[in-house]
C-alpha cells in the first residue's frame, strides 16, 4: 500500500504497520497453537490472549483521551490536533471495549456457563462502554470546532472522575451479595512461561496496533475537519483549474 | 463574564434567585404536579402489572421507587432547560455576566426540590400499592435518603441537562449521558431505602452508611458540576 | 482444541472487527482527501 493510496499514511506508519502485522501473525500462531493448554481452564485460556490486550488498549485509549483533553483545556497551545487525538482515541477505545466485552462473554460462557455475570468488573466495563458512546455522541453534536473541542474535553475529564465512582459503587454493590467469589475463581490463573510470553506479546502487539490506528484516524479526522471548513472552496478551485487547462 | 470574582455571599444570593425563578416557573405551570407526578405513579402501577407478584413487589419496592424517579427525572430535567432555551433566557443570563456557578447551583437546587416532592409521592404510592412496612426509624432513613439523593440527582441532571439542552435532536442524548452517571446514586439510594423499608430482612440501621455515601456523591457532583457547567454550556 | 468454535470465534471477532474498522476509516480518509490539498496534510 503506497503512501499515495492512503492519504493518512507516511513512511513511519508503513513501517509500524508492517511490524504490527508481523507481530499479529506471530500472536495468532502462538495464541491458537503453540502455547500450551492451561491445567485448569484447558484451551479457554487462549481467549485471554486477545481479551486482556483488548481491555488494556481500551484503558490506554481512554487515558490518552483524558490526558489530551486536559492538555487542550489547560494549555496556551489550543491546537485542535489535541481534540482530534482525543476523538480518535476514544473511538478506538470504544471498539476495544466492545471487543473485550464480547470475548469476555464468550470466555465466561465456557468457564462459568453463562454469557454474563453481574460481577463488579464486568458491570463497570459495561458502564465504561456506555459512557464513551455518550462521549462520541456529544462529539457529533455539531457547532464550531472549538465548541466541540471544549465540550468534549470537559466531558472526557468528567468521565475520568465518574468511572472510578461508578466502579466503586458497583464493587460495594456486589460485595453485599458474596457472589464475586464465583466469578473470581476462574480469572486468576497460573500462567507458565510461554503463556506469559504470549500474553505479553499480545499486549505489545495491540499497543502498536493502537498507535498505528490513532495516527491514521487522527489524520483522517484532520482531513474531515479541513473538508468541513473549506472543502467546497478546494473543490471549486480544482474545477476552475481543470477548466483553465482545457 | 464578570470582571471581579463573585464573592461567596453574592454567589449564594444569585443561586437563591435562580432557584426561586425556576420553582416559581414550576408553580405557575404546574407541570410537575399535573403531568410528571401522574406519569411516575403510572410507572409504579405498570411495574405491578409487569411483576405480577405481591411478594416480589414488596421485596423490590425500593428499586422500583428509584427507577420511577430516574425515568421521571429525564422529563423534569428536559423541562428545566426547555424553559430557558425557549426564549433564550439561559443565553441572556450568561451574557449578562451571571456567574455560571450560581446558575448551576440555583438550577440544581430547584431540580432537587422538585425531585424530592416527586419522591414523597412515590414513597407514599409504594406504601399503599406495594404493601411496604414503614416504621418511624425507617421513615427517617428514607427521608434523609430522599433529600441527599435528590441533591445529587439535581447536580447531575443540571450538569448533563445543560449539555443536552437547546438544539434540535439533543433531547434524546440526555438519557444516554445521564443514566450511567446516576448509577452510583441509584445503587446507594436503593440500598438505603431497602433498609428503610426493611425489605428482604434488611435492618433499618444498615441504611445510614448508604446515606453517608449519598452525601459524599452529592458533594462531589456539586463541586465538580459548578466548575464544569460553565464550559459545557458555552455556545 | 476443545471449544474451538468459541476460541476461533473470539479471534475472528477481535481481528475481524479491527480490520473492518480500519478499512472503514481508511476508505473515509481516501474520499475526503479528494477535497483537500497538500497544506491540509502537515504530516507528509
Amino acid at each position: 500500500m503506497s503512501a499515495t493510496s492512503t492519504p493518512t499514511g507516511t513512511r513511519a506508519t508503513r513501517v509500524l504497520g508492517f511490524a504490527t502485522l508481523a507481530l499479529t501473525v506471530w500472536l495468532i500462531v502462538f495464541g491458537l497453537f503453540v502455547s500450551a493448554e492451561d491445567v485448569v481452564q484447558g484451551s479457554t485460556v487462549r481467549i485471554m490472549y486477545v481479551h486482556v490486550p483488548s481491555i488494556w488498549v481500551a484503558y490506554v485509549a481512554f487515558a490518552l483521551t483524558a490526558v489530551v483533553s486536559a492538555v487542550y483545556l489547560s494549555g496556551k497551545n489550543r491546537s485542535l490536533a489535541w481534540d482530534r487525538v482525543a476523538g480518535a482515541s476514544a473511538e478506538i477505545g470504544v471498539l476495544f471495549v466492545a471487543i473485550s466485552l464480547i470475548t469476555g462473554s464468550l470466555w465466561g460462557r465456557l468457564t462459568w456457563g453463562t454469557y454474563w455475570v453481574w460481577d463488579a468488573r464486568l458491570t463497570s466495563t459495561a458502564f465504561l462502554f456506555i459512557t464513551y458512546i455518550g462521549y462520541l455522541a456529544v462529539r457529533g453534536l455539531g457547532g464550531t470546532f472549538r465548541q466541540r473541542a471544549r465540550r468534549s474535553a470537559v466531558l472526557a475529564l468528567l468521565a475520568v472522575l465518574e468511572i472510578p465512582l461508578v466502579h466503586f459503587s458497583v464493587v460495594i454493590w456486589r460485595s453485599l451479595h458474596q457472589e464475586s467469589t464465583v466469578a473470581n475463581s476462574g480469572t486468576d490463573v497460573e500462567l507458565d512461561g510461554l503463556m506469559l510470553f504470549t500474553l505479553f506479546l499480545g499486549i505489545v502487539t495491540f499497543t502498536m496496533l493502537f498507535v498505528w490506528m490513532v495516527l491514521h484516524r487522527q489524520r483522517g479526522l484532520a482531513l474531515q475537519d479541513a473538508v468541513d471548513s473549506h472543502g467546497l472552496d478546494v473543490a471549486i478551485e480544482q474545477r476552475r483549474q481543470e477548466a483553465e487547462v482545457r | 463574564m464578570s470582571a471581579a470574582p463573585t464573592s461567596m455571599k453574592r454567589l449564594v444570593n444569585l443561586a437563591r434567585i435562580v432557584m426561586l425563578k425556576d420553582l416559581r416557573a414550576e408553580v405557575n405551570s404546574r407541570v410537575l404536579v399535573n403531568q410528571v407526578a401522574p406519569f411516575s405513579v403510572v410507572i409504579m402501577i405498570l411495574f405491578a402489572f409487569a411483576l405480577d407478584n405481591d411478594g416480589i413487589l414488596q421485596r423490590v419496592a425500593p428499586g422500583l421507587v428509584w427507577l420511577a424517579t430516574m425515568f421521571s427525572m429525564l422529563v423534569v430535567v428536559q423541562r428545566s432547560f426547555a424553559v430557558e432555551t425557549a426564549d433564550g433566557a439561559l443565553d441572556a443570563l450568561r451574557v449578562a455576566g451571571v456567574d455560571t456557578r450560581a446558575l448551576f447551583l440555583g438550577k440544581s437546587l430547584a431540580l432537587g426540590v422538585q425531585l424530592c416532592a416527586l419522591d414523597v409521592i412515590l414513597v407514599t404510592t409504594a406504601f399503599f400499592l406495594y404493601n411496604v412496612q414503614l416504621e418511624p426509624s425507617g421513615l427517617l432513613v428514607v427521608f434523609v435518603t430522599v433529600v441527599l439523593a435528590c441533591c445529587g440527582l439535581g447536580f447531575i441532571g443540571t450538569l448533563y441537562g445543560g449539555l443536552a439542552a437547546g438544539a434540535r435532536g439533543r433531547e434524546t442524548l440526555l438519557p444516554l449521558l445521564l443514566l450511567p452517571v446516576v448509577a452510583p446514586v441509584l445503587i446507594g439510594a436503593t440500598r438505603a431505602t431497602e433498609a428503610g423499608f426493611k425489605s428482604g430482612g434488611a435492618e433499618v440501621s444498615e441504611g445510614w452508611p448508604w446515606s453517608g455515601l449519598l452525601l459524599v456523591f452529592a458533594v462531589i457532583f456539586g463541586v465538580v458540576g459548578s466548575v464544569a457547567f460553565g464550559p459545557l454550556i458555552d455556545e | 482444541m476443545e471449544h474451538a468454535s468459541f476460541i476461533i470465534g473470539s479471534y475472528v471477532v477481535t481481528f475481524g472487527s479491527i480490520a473492518l474498522y480500519v478499512m472503514w476509516f481508511l476508505r473515509r480518509s481516501r474520499s475526503t482527501a479528494q477535497f483537500t490539498d497538500e497544506k491540509d496534510k502537515p504530516w507528509i
